[in-house]
């Protein structure tokens, strides 16, 4: 993979930071429905999580070089 | 974006490195100690069984207040009443007996009521109480008002670890893919995918936690700035007169301060107190009905003697700010879904404190920076070149 642009890397990161800092509010602003709502935007980061973590590695051992 | 020169990503580093490395000990014990206290609700309805109040139907009125006191007082005679408080989940009151007007840890003696039929409920034994320990640990590693700032300090000081977190994640990860995680690498590679991928993916929670957590830190300071802004203002036409002995009727005060907040409800009642409050007011505490106003109080002075309501209206911004930190820094506004989704990332956080320990510690001069430490010197060297 050749380097990215910062732009590039950033993009997906600020995206979870608008979901997670939507969810944090709507459930402060609403109660019923919008706590759902609330529910369901913050198990976005953490249903990624778990798949990044459960997904097999594509190329084991690459990239070791930090 | 511009390119970033190796320099500015070694400061970010390095802030990075330090910025952690002050604040992850007591970080780690705040994390920790925070996972059950997301749950206070839940364990102190397991741990500590109450005698719950009597069934009443919608709309039943609430019992006198005065009596209550009354019993207290027989019941507590060395002490003075201290405040009243009205539970936020159930119709309970409880009315809380002092020794002084600045009461050391467990010098306070409580009484609980059925706010509905004012029998008293129970009189809770003085013992121990896990979340209220955890709470102290979590809050003031049990230190007080030193120990709150110490806190605060150090959640400043993991606010600061994020940012430049954040900034350094960029350049790191411009090679690899979002979400990388070699399972099946080095011990170091996984320990470092972790990190980042953890870090970044819960960055805007620990974000909110973190500042939110400098606020509530800072919560014995910023009221005491606000009383010292208010209270020398209401009390001088009172100069000279000697301290009310005689107080006039709880409840009767807090029919005024409901009458005169129609959209509120009182939640507590602080007796005079020189200490906290006005030594010739009752300060009522009110909040409002939606769930964005149930979350900001509003206090009303009550005049003990004559009953004049002193001073009625909002709290400055500073105090503003402080109530919404608290539930933006507890989780415990939007349900038990919301509470376990907290002690997730909670975890989570749990697991970037402890990888970045790791990275630390397993390589003192780690690889990172000895790359950095080259890149610098490339690119001095290449400026020398050029000039």
């Amino acid at each position: 993979m050749t380097a990215a642009s910062l732009k590039v890397v950033y993009r997906l990161p600020l995206a979870l930071a608008m979901v997670i800092l939507l969810g944090l509010l709507f459930a402060l602003l609403g109660d019923g429905f919008w706590d759902v709502v609330s529910w369901l935007l913050l198990a976005v980061p953490l249903l990624l999580l778990a798949f990044f973590l459960r997904r097999p590695s594509p190329r084991p051992g690459r990239g070791e070089v930090l | 974006m511009a390119q970033l020169s190796a320099k500015t990503v070694r400061n970010w580093y390095r802030l990075h490195k330090w910025t952690s490395l002050i604040c992850t000990a007591l970080l780690l014990m705040a994390c920790i100690t925070g996972l059950p206290l997301v749950f206070q609700d839940e364990l102190d309805a397991l741990l500590e069984p109450h005698v719950a109040p009597a069934k009443v139907e919608a709309g039943a009125t609430t019992a006198s207040l005065d009596p209550m006191i009354a019993q207290a007082q027989a019941r507590f005679p060395a002490l003075h009443p201290f405040s009243i408080g009205f539970d936020d989940d159930e119709p309970r009151i409880f009315v809380n007996m002092s020794p002084s007007d600045d009461p050391k840890k467990g010098e306070i003696r409580q009484m609980i009521f059925d706010a509905h039929t004012g029998k008293l409920l129970e009189v809770p034994k003085d013992g121990f109480d896990l979340t209220s320990f955890l709470l102290q640990l979590h809050s003031e590693i049990f230190l007080g008002l030193p120990g709150e700032l110490t806190m605060g300090v150090m959640a400043l000081t993991f606010v600061l670890s994020l940012v430049s977190g954040a900034l350094v994640y960029g350049p790191f990860m411009r090679r690899l893919e979002f979400g990388t995680y070699r399972r099946n690498g080095a011990k170091r590679t996984r320990w470092f995918d972790l990190h980042n991928l953890l870090g970044i993916v819960t960055l805007a929670w620990a974000l909110v936690v973190g500042a939110t957590g400098v606020m509530n830190a800072l919560s014995t300071p910023l009221f005491g700035l606000w009383r010292a802004q208010t209270l020398p203002k209401i009390l001088a036409p009172y100069h000279g007169k000697p301290v009310p002995t005689h107080f006039r009727s709880v409840d009767e005060s807090v029919k005024q301060v409901s009458a005169a907040l129609p959209e509120m409800e009182v939640t507590a009642v602080v007796f005079p107190n020189s200490v906290f409050s006005s030594p010739r007011h009752y300060l009522v505490w009110a909040k409002g009905k939606t769930p964005v106003t149930s979350r900001l109080e509003t206090p009303t002075l009550v005049d003990v003697e004559n009953g004049a309501v002193t001073m009625s209206g909002g709290l400055p911004w500073y105090l503003r700010i402080l109530e919404l930190s608290r539930p933006l820094h507890f989780g415990d506004y939007g349900g038990l879904p919301l509470k376990i989704i907290w002690g997730l990332f909670d975890t989570a956080l749990i697991v970037v404190l402890v990888s970045g320990l790791y990275l630390w510690l397993s390589k003192r001069k780690s690889p990172i920076e000895r790359e950095l430490n080259h890149l610098v010197e490339r690119e001095l060297l290449q400026q020398a070149g050029t000039v």
